[in-house]
């Protein structure tokens, strides 16, 4: 019988806290830039105004949930043209296999929100702690006023990271200078305060002591990732070929015994995920590249030439052990998968644009009055009603006249609002309902037969725009 | 149960004894995070049954100590919309139906409201749709023919007043004979050949002929000389195309014979003001409106 151990190892492991080290090179700064413009891009868009006319919205970019409308500088989306949400959602998904195939996780590395917000709050803990050995210093020192101070400043200014986040968020919903000012006099609805209350609280802990973690224990996005991965991907990757065997370095040593990598550990302080790339690919490892600036800056130092860590992909491994020099970038990234996602992408996109292009501003639906199916009246004729919603998509009052196809053997009656006339008059950005009254008089086939196709139409008074749709007309037969 | 516990190698754990192909299931304890959630639920759940009503009884079951109830749950939603909407309920009530604009919040709070007062109300009968039930002589609310007047003063009190009931003595009245103990059986074929004929419809012309007879001297006086009807009387129109209860040679005949006596409730006393006033807007609005 063994002796059974003192604990058992818990499920969860307590959060092993990482200090990565400042670094500098290419991807760093392509880091910084796509921190700087998605950032202002989130805080920001809601602020752009945009002037649609009188009783309309002057926001840029606003999802009225009230009104149910969704507007995007010049374009407005309607409920009913959902598709072109749903149709963004799908290109947002296809660009992230696309890039997912041809690049591994760079989306973790540079775009993903977490990995922004955990990127500035590090900049915040950077500026006001120090680099890393401050850090680490500060974090085993005993607690003193200095101490306490440096954590507090950190604290409040990520509370107010924080805050601008969830705020900026609701902006997206409401008129943000109106909205901004019922915040600040306690005017605001409920759910606008908590929904940044809840922003606020999940930033600041994400962001702030969760990091890492959220990748790794929350977020599936990792572990999906892998089906849209293969041997060709480019994902960040140490050369152990030409590392191994690593070893302290000594300028006098006769370095052919030993490889490029002098275990300086400058790959493993910068990462942020806390891994040692040098170890192989790994789950936790979002392809930010910043290990890559960190071993160039080293290899600069020591005279070797870069790309000891690099984007690599893990069919390549065989040849260049063998000697052959790294393929250029574009032939790993131009495969038929990645070049199937980019022309299904594309097909999406244009196939949006066309439908943008071709959206007429007058949008119709006939509903036809199934209870009864027709009416007869005295003189014998045969009465059917219709309800139709005619939509005003622009920003004026626009005047409607209601046609049929066939007026010589149906007769139409329009009634609005309980009057009839056979015009109908349609505010500005709304539905409005009629009920239109066909009439096939007693001698026209229409009358007797079963079903007769016709079309209602409703055209533009001054304009001549017009919509249509086909319905049917049911006889006594 | 086993007496000496069995203890898991590996884990050094003892196990509930529980074996599956060689693997044994551990025996350990629950988390204590679960166990607390665990016990909150249990509590939740007995604090929850004291305060709602939940435990049944033989005839009925607990009240809760809150005084929950749906029902009075209900009447209070009730009550908050009726509270809303009593400011135009109450111009809907006052209002001159034939000079309120269509346009006016009024009208179409009045012809929303009407439709559910019509569908709680008037659907049993005329149907769901409005178009009645020829069969039983239900009339048809759509079509443009009126017993008794289509227009929307006409409409209103119909609603009202109700027809042939004798618990409002200003309902409408009309009444026809049995004409099958006033003319003979010969005699009623005739006159409903004629009637055939008036309307339109094929038709034995030499009986035809004999019948108008009959109609001249039994039938004009409600009916009208050429079978227009007569709307003060309630007379149904004969030389059209809609009938209450049938137009063809049996239907005729038996209508003739035995006479019809359709009955409507008296609405006023069993709806509100604004609600007769809104189901008269929306039946006038269903097409048929004078
Ligand atoms: S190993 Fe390199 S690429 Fe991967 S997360 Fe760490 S620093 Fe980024
Ligand atoms: S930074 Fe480069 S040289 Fe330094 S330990 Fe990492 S791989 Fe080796």
């Amino acid at each position: 019988m063994t002796q059974s151990p003192a604990s058992p190892p818990p499920l969860y492991a307590p959060r092993e806290p990482i200090f990565p080290r400042r670094v500098k090179g290419t991807y760093r700064t392509l880091k910084w830039w796509i921190m700087g413009v998605t950032l202002a891009i989130y805080y920001l868009t809601p602020w752009i105004r945009w002037d649609r006319g009188p009783n309309l919205p002057d926001q840029a970019v606003l999802v009225d949930l009230a009104g149910r409308r969704f507007y995007f500088f010049w374009i407005e989306i309607w409920p009913h043209e959902f598709y072109f949400v749903a149709g963004l959602l799908i290109m947002a998904g296809l660009g992230l296999f696309l890039f997912t195939s041809a690049l591994g996780r760079v989306w973790c590395g540079y775009t993903c929100p977490q990995t922004v917000w955990t990127d500035l709050f590090i900049l915040v803990e950077r500026w006001i702690e120090g680099d890393r050995n401050a850090r680490v210093r500060l974090w085993n020192a005993d607690w003193s006023f200095h101490k306490v101070r440096l954590r507090m400043t950190k604290f409040i200014v990520w509370f107010f990271i924080a805050l601008a986040t969830g705020g900026a968020w609701v902006f997206y919903f409401a008129d943000a200078p109106t909205l901004a000012r019922d915040l600040v006099t306690f005017d605001a609805p409920l759910v606008a305060y908590s929904t940044m209350l809840i922003l606020t609280a999940t930033t600041f802990v994400f962001g702030g002591f969760m990091r890492e973690q959220v990748c790794n224990y929350m977020c599936p996005w990792p572990r999906i990732q892998a089906a849209m991965m293969d041997e060709s991907t480019l994902t960040v990757a140490y050369r152990h070929w030409r590392g191994e065997p690593r070893g302290k370095h000594m300028k006098a040593e006769d370095a052919d015994q030993r490889g490029d990598c002098i275990d300086c550990m400058a790959c493993v302080n910068v990462c942020p995920a806390g891994i040692d790339i040098r170890d192989g690919q790994q789950m936790e490892c979002i392809t930010c590249a910043l290990c890559i600036d960190a071993c160039d800056e080293v290899m600069e130092r020591i005279g070797k030439p870069r790309g000891l860590i690099d984007y690599l992909a893990l069919s390549d491994e065989e040849a260049e052990t063998k000697g052959a020099p790294p393929r250029p970038i574009l032939e790993h990234v131009l495969r038929p998968r990645t070049i199937l996602y980019t022309a299904m992408w594309s097909l999406i996109g244009v196939a949006l644009v066309y439908a943008l292009f071709i959206r007429s501003d007058i949008d119709l639906t006939v509903e036809p009055v199934r209870n009864p199916q027709f009416v007869t009246l005295s003189d014998g004729a045969v009465r059917n009603a219709y309800t139709l919603r005619i939509r005003n998509l622009t920003a004026e009052p626009r005047e409607f006249r209601v046609m049929l196809t066939s007026d010589d053997i149906l007769r139409i009656d329009v009634e609005s609002d309980g009057a009839v006339a056979n015009h109908v008059t349609v505010p500005a950005n709304e539905t409005m309902q009629a009920r239109v009254y066909v009439t096939a008089r007693p001698q026209d086939p229409a009358a007797d037969a079963e079903t007769t196709d016709l079309r209602l139409w409703v055209e533009d008074v001054e304009t001549d725009d017009r919509a249509g749709v086909a319905t049917i007309f049911n006889g006594k037969g | 149960m086993a007496d000496k516990k069995d203890i898991d190698e590996v884990t050094g754990t003892d196990t509930t004894g529980h074996e599956w192909d060689g693997i044994k299931e551990l025996n350990n304890p629950l988390p204590r995070w679960w166990l607390w959630t665990f016990y909150g639920t249990v509590v939740w759940g007995l604090a929850y049954t004291i305060a709602y009503p939940a435990w049944p009884l033989i005839n009925s079951a607990t009240q809760g100590v809150l005084g929950y109830s749906t029902r009075a749950e209900v009447a209070e939603r009730i009550a908050e919309v009726d509270a809303r909407n009593a400011e135009v309920s109450e111009r809907l009530a006052a209002a001159d139906l034939s000079t309120l604009a269509p346009d006016d919040p009024a009208h179409r709070f009045g012809v929303a409201g009407g439709a559910s007062v019509f569908l709680a109300n008037c659907s049993q009968c005329h149907g769901q749709g409005a178009a009645g039930v020829q069969a039983a002589g239900y009339p048809n609310l759509l079509d443009d023919a009126w017993l008794w007047g289509g227009t929307l003063e006409d409409i209103e009190y119909t609603v009202r007043h109700g027809i042939r009931n004798d618990t409002d003595p200003d309902a409408r009245w009309s009444e026809m004979p049995v004409f099958g103990d006033i003319l003979s059986d010969e005699e009623i074929a005739q006159t409903v050949e004629y009637v055939l004929a008036m309307s339109g419809q094929e038709h034995d012309a030499a009986m035809a002929e004999q019948g108008m007879v009959w109609f001249e001297e039994q039938c004009t006086a409600c009916h009208g000389e050429n079978g227009e009807g007569i709307r003060e009387l309630g007379a149904p129109t004969l030389n059209d195309a809609i009938w209450l209860y049938g137009g063809d040679r049996e239907t005729l005949t038996e209508t003739i014979t035995y006479s019809r006596f359709g009955v409507m409730p008296a609405w006023g006393p069993r709806l509100d003001e604004h609600e007769i006033k809104a189901v008269t807007l929306y039946l006038h609005q269903l097409g048929g409106g004078e």
